[in-house]
């Protein structure tokens, strides 16, 4: 870094904040376009059929209607999106077709876009065109999948898209002579990001130039635009991807859907701009989904509690089509089994099977919360077997810091490698100990106080961040002698314009109001950009910036060299200005020579933050109501750029796990319909909800893979919530005998588990 | 989600309104504060032709308390019921309920009429008119009648209105001082519909023993009703541990509930009986 | 049909559909698009306006029903001077937004609050705020936000 540290590592106030406190944000429904016509999607109603006829006659007959579009008016062929992320051939079969042509495979597939004068022009419209679909059976859970009977793509013969494959030592030999073996099954339920802003694209084609613009770019916009321009046969240049204010992502929104290539290619086929604006109900049904995955699990270990192996097979319910990063989540599931653990045999296997559901995407900490709850239920599970205080039995097995960089098991197909790259994961295990007062605490362990039983549980866990491959950015010095940031990252609401501006303050040695702002995400700012996903910006873009600090300061020094006719290295940069032996010039007056660097950073490591949360909570056993008392998170980040906004995250990760733990749920029925279609069905977490979290963040252990030695820490937050949530439940109810294995833990379907669990007692009394 | 196409009509009177109505054939709404029509029309479930707005309607957002009781204008808002003081001796089961009701915002805006009328069996109110023997006041063509509450509500969003016909006010006994009463829900998240819900009160009679018992259910039912079983096992006890454990469990087996998408009808049961006994406790402490 | 009403002091008139809602009429027809619209069925709180000094959520809410009416949207909640006001700061100081999509409507419904109960404890706060979705928070900062805001609403003066 520079040789100041004022703002990095300083609770600056968010940039942002200025134009989104007044109501000044620009959100892509926020935009409006002369001459504009919005769209409205037709969804297949049917979770599963064969598509015989679309009759629009009487929707095109509606005043203000203009166009209704349909796989007809693509061609000969439907092209289909491809795989962003791993994208293996077994997988092609299963991408998705950007409209439905001759089947639908879930309820929500686009099969056809109505464009008219208004919004609500064409949702009228929609129900008024006639939908010839012969239903077929509706495969809605892996098993049946697995079967095969009914398929979704006969052509190709199975419902198995692929199946990634964990292997490492010699699980079978250490199971035949481990003294302790424990197998169990769990799962994980289908919920998702929900972000508040549903999506939305406006499109614009210039015929003249052969341009077309795009806004409501999210998260990827550069790999959007390759996709984007092969689909529409352009070539990048004729593009333009442009990032407004973006109400989150997690993971969910700027993935490529079928949506992306739907409006830009209704503006090009009616030559009017095009609007679409997604509702909450088609959100619901459209967005992706997540974490459906569930597994058989062992676990063989020493009568000391020294973890021997991992085996199990693992089931990941992908819904109807393997999307641009689908894989992604079960891949993360099996390679991340053993979490923060040294386990020297491991033996697993996920296998992805579609269903007549919607499909999957990434969901912070993809396929890491689904591995955590699995792992560190069976961790407690054999702690209380063995006879061993379940902290102990954690420490005990910690991959030590002697032992960093450490190789994670390889997958595959696939075969990316991965190794932590630095951390001692007693230091945060020690310190949430502290936090959540855990001596203290054990007073209350499964005890049955005030008509509720209370429980305590830690878990710990590991944070994968800073994926590759590079990232760039550019300074720019501006006629008034400020300069302005521009990067190849993403914005989705995590307060990049303000860390980024923080970082190139302190590398250019200048007060924070000297940066005229960061501009990110959007393809007209650099030739070249990645995005942000896997918390990849701070490390990637961050360190991006960096470079391109470097390179702004080296041309500042000449350019004041020449002027002030000097030698570059003696010219100082302070404020506002360049100093050199009693002659000065201001930054504003080099700003004519037309003064940017650009910078970049190529990585092929990831970073892995860590830490142990910490849970007690209070179970009422009349209403399967779990109360939580207190939560306590502690992670090691290795830098942290912005104190205030890190704890941000952590706590509205720690809070979207809650919800994922204990109140959302997708839930389809047996002809594959969504019954949780609405937010009063879909249960977010409120105010209300979820009072006492105290989120604490340390800098103890750096990451050695990047300049600034950050790690990505937006998802640690929610990676562990399941496990540590589960675990208190059990501990709370363990004098019934009650193991939580399947999220949620709704009231009624603990009640069930505590009601089973009585009955089990009373048949044995 | 844009609601499908209506006409709005905005009448200065009642007789308006109800004409209004009378003419469409079953084919308008009436609109009152919108917190339960909104929805239903944003997400298609209802296409009415007209829409008959209430806003202009005088003298239906009041609240009178007399010696003969209590009675609340169709049009009042949640808001104003929660900052009327006297309420807390004239109605202090109702006051209670009202805390329970959906949010802030939605409590700004929604109406005592517009609770009745949509008849959500999971809503408080028309499980409080019917716990307290509440009779609701309606206009239509063929003039006024009053319904018993415990009559009014038929099932699920059903109710025996006509479609010409328009709330114009709840009324509610008076409120013995020495009343004991109990209300208790339990839903997912605060301020959403109750899974299960109880409004009770009793009289306290000679010996402390109970009288006139009243215990009803909301949610727990396709439409609120009072729990006889619950009622009998009380009316005449004292009101100790073991009359209450008798009651809770005598309402248990009583009610039908519903099963859906968050709960089946056992979890229902189950918390009936609890939510019983622990309105009992309440109201006997 | 026209309506007639005010929104953040100045009188408005426009022509709607009876069908067009509160929110996308300010957001569309005034083009006062700092209100926002999260779910279209009452639940998420974004699209919060004051409405005759009350929040309402303004998706259920039909235009029509706005005549005559006094509405303050976040826009409204501006402090003349361009400086931000004290919820406002208050807000940013304590990082209780992250995307800011819910922001405005949490923003609006702690004003109607704080003017009407400027001494609101932390149980009524959060109770009141239940009301509104944050998907990016977790609620904590906004919380905190709105507490340490209650201090220039028990002051005399503009806020």
């Amino acid at each position: 870094m520079g040789a100041r540290n004022v703002l990095v590592g300083s609770p600056v106030e968010r940039l942002e904040d200025l134009r989104l406190l007044r109501g000044r944000g620009t959100f892509v429904d926020d935009l409006a376009r002369e001459n504009v016509l919005h769209a409205a999607v037709l969804r297949s109603p049917v979770a599963h059929g064969r598509l015989r006829a679309i009759d629009t006659k009487a929707a095109l007959a509606l005043p203000g209607v203009h166009a209704v579009i349909t796989a007809a008016d693509l061609g000969a062929r439907v092209p289909n999106i491809p795989l962003r992320l791993i994208p293996l051939p077994e997988m092609l079969p299963f991408e998705q077709p950007v409209i439905a042509a001759s089947k639908v495979r879930y309820v929500g597939e686009p099969v056809a876009v109505v464009l008219a004068d208004s919004a609500a022009l064409a949702e009228d419209a929609l129900e008024v065109v006639r939908l010839d679909i012969e239903p077929l059976p509706a495969v809605t859970d892996r098993v049946a999948a697995a079967a095969d009977k009914v398929l979704l793509f006969e052509e190709h013969g199975t419902n198995r898209a692929v199946t990634f494959t964990v292997r490492q030592g010699d699980a079978a030999a250490a199971f035949k002579e481990a003294p302790y073996v424990r197998r169990e099954r769990f799962s994980v339920h289908r919920h998702t990001a929900v972000t508040l802003e549903p999506r939305g694209v406006l499109t614009e084609w210039d015929r003249a130039q052969g341009h077309l613009t795009i806004w409501g770019a999210a998260k990827v916009p550069f790999f959007n635009r390759q996709i984007l321009a092969r689909l529409m046969v352009l070539p990048e240049s004729a593009i333009s991807m442009i990032e407004n204010d973006v109400g989150g992502g997690f993971g969910n929104r700027g993935e490529f859907y079928p949506e992306d290539f739907l409006i830009p290619f209704a503006a090009r086929h009616v030559g009017r701009p095009v609007k679409w604006t997604e509702d909450r109900r088609e959100h619901l049904i459209a967005a992706n989904h997540a974490r459906e995955t569930d597994i058989e699990i062992e676990i063989a270990c020493r009568k000391d509690g020294t973890i021997l192996a991992l085996r199990g097979h693992a089931y990941a319910d992908m819904g109807a089509y393997v999307r641009t990063n689908g894989a992604v989540g079960p891949r993360n599931s099996a390679q991340f089994l053993a979490g923060p653990y040294h386990v020297p045999h491991l033996d697993i296997d996920v296998k992805l099977l579609v269903t007549n559901k919607t499909p999957v995407g990434t969901y912070r900490g993809p396929g890491r919360f689904e591995a955590d709850f699995f792992r560190e239920r069976l961790v407690d599970m054999a702690a209380r077997d063995l006879g061993i205080d379940p902290v102990e039995l954690r420490r005990r097995n910690f991959v030590a810091e002697s032992e960093m960089p450490y190789a994670v098991a390889a997958v595959t197909p696939s075969g990316a490698e991965t190794e932590f790259d630095s951390g001692d994961y007693r230091i945060t295990l020690d310190r949430c100990l502290q936090e959540i007062g855990w001596s203290d605490k054990q007073r209350l362990q499964g005890k049955f106080v005030d008509g509720r039983y209370h429980g305590i549980a830690i878990g710990c866990f590991i944070e994968g961040g800073a994926a590759g491959p590079k990232e760039t950015a550019r300074l720019v010095l501006e006629p008034d002698g400020r300069i302005a940031v521009l990067v190849g990252s993403a914005g989705v609401g995590q307060g990049l314009e303000t860390a980024f501006a923080q970082i190139a303050a302190d590398a250019l040695e200048l007060p924070l109001e000297r940066i005229a702002g960061v501009r990110h995400g959007s393809t007209t700012l650099l030739p070249e950009g990645y995005g942000s996903y896997h918390s990849r910006a701070v490390v990637m873009g961050g360190s991006a910036v960096l470079a391109a600090a470097s390179a702004f300061k080296t041309a500042l020094r000449d350019a004041a060299a020449s002027r002030l006719g000097c030698d570059a290295a003696a010219v100082e940069l302070v404020d506002g200005e360049a100093r050199a032996g009693g002659r000065s010039v201001t930054l504003a007056a080099l700003a004519e020579d037309g003064i940017a660097a650009d910078g970049s950073f190529t990585n092929h490591h990831h970073t892995y933050a860590y830490g142990t949360h910490a849970a007690h909570v209070a179970v009422d056993p009349r209403t399967g109501h779990v109360a939580l008392v207190d939560y306590a998170a502690v992670e090691d980040v290795g830098r942290i750029i912005n104190p205030m906004m890190m704890r941000g995250q952590q706590i509205g990760a720690i809070v979207q796990g809650l919800g994922g733990t204990l109140l959302e749920h997708l839930v389809y029925d047996a002809e594959g319909q969504l019954l949780s279609g609405t937010l009063a069905d879909y249960l977010l977490p409120t105010a209300g909800d979820f009072p006492s979290i105290r989120a604490v963040t340390l800098e103890e252990k750096p990451s050695p893979i990047n300049p600034l030695g950050a790690k990505g820490a937006g998802e640690g937050g929610i990676v562990p919530v399941g496990g540590v949530i589960a675990n208190a439940v059990a501990a709370a109810l363990s004098s019934l005998g009650v193991e939580p294995r399947a999220l949620p833990l709704s009231p009624p379907r603990l009640w069930r588990l505590i009601k089973e669990a009585q009955g089990r007692t009373a048949r044995t009394a | 989600m844009k609601p499908p196409r209506f006409e709005y009509a905005c009448p200065a009177t009642l007789g308006e309104a109800v004409a209004l109505l009378t003419q469409r054939h079953g084919e308008a709404k009436v609109l009152a504060g919108g917190q339960s029509l909104m929805p239903v029309l944003a997400f298609r479930l209802a296409s009415p032709s007209l829409l008959v707005d209430l806003r202009k309607l005088p003298d239906l957002d009041g609240i009178a308390i007399a010696a003969d009781g209590v009675r609340l204008g169709a049009r009042l808002r949640w808001r104003d019921l929660e900052r009327d003081e006297r309420l807390a001796a004239a109605q202090p089961l109702l006051r209670e309920a009202v805390t329970h009701i959906a949010h802030y915002q939605i409590r700004n805006r929604g109406t005592v009429g517009g609770s009745l009328a949509h008849a959500d069996p999971a809503a408080e109110l028309p499980g409080v008119a019917v716990a307290c023997d509440g009779e609701i006041r309606v206009v239509g063509a063929a003039g006024t009648r009053t319904i018993a509450a415990a009559s009014f509500f038929t099932g699920p969003l059903a109710t025996v209105l006509a479609p010409d016909e328009i709330i114009t006010e709840l009324r509610l006994p008076p409120w013995p001082e020495a009343r004991r009463w109990g209300f208790e829900e339990f839903a997912r998240r605060r301020g959403d519909f109750a899974l299960a819900g109880i409004a009770l009160f009793y009289d306290p009679g000679a010996g402390g023993r109970a009288e006139n018992a009243h215990i009803a259910v909301i949610g727990a039912c396709a439409r609120p009703h009072r729990i006889a079983a619950a009622e009998a096992a009380l009316n005449g006890r004292v009101v100790d541990e073991a009359a209450i454990l008798a009651a809770a469990a005598a309402a248990a087996k009583a009610v039908d509930p519903p099963a859906d998408l968050h709960a089946d009808a056992d979890y229902r049961r189950a918390l009936v009986e609890v939510l019983v006994e622990r309105a009992l406790r309440r109201a006997a402490r | 049909m026209p309506v007639q009403f005010e929104v953040n002091g100045k009188p408005v008139e426009v022509e709607v559909e009876p069908r067009l809602t509160l929110a996308d009429c300010l957001r569309h027809e005034l083009r006062l698009t700092g209100t926002h619209v999260g779910c279209e069925h009452g639940v998420c709180g974004a699209c919060t306006v004051i409405v005759d000094g009350a929040a309402v959520r303004s998706c259920l809410m039909l235009a029509v029903q706005a005549e005559g009416a006094k509405i303050v949207t976040i826009e409204g909640l501006n402090s003349a001077d361009g400086e931000l006001t004290p919820l406002q700061a208050s807000f940013r100081r304590h990082h209780a937004l992250q995307c800011g999509f819910c922001t405005p409507g949490f923003l609006t419904t702690a004003h109607a609050l704080l003017s009407e109960e400027p001494d609101a404890d932390e149980e009524r706060v959060r109770e009141v705020l239940s009301g509104n979705l944050c998907r990016c928070t977790g609620y904590i900062p906004i919380i905190e936000a709105v507490l340490d805001a209650r201090a220039a609403y028990r002051k005399p003066g503009p806020r």
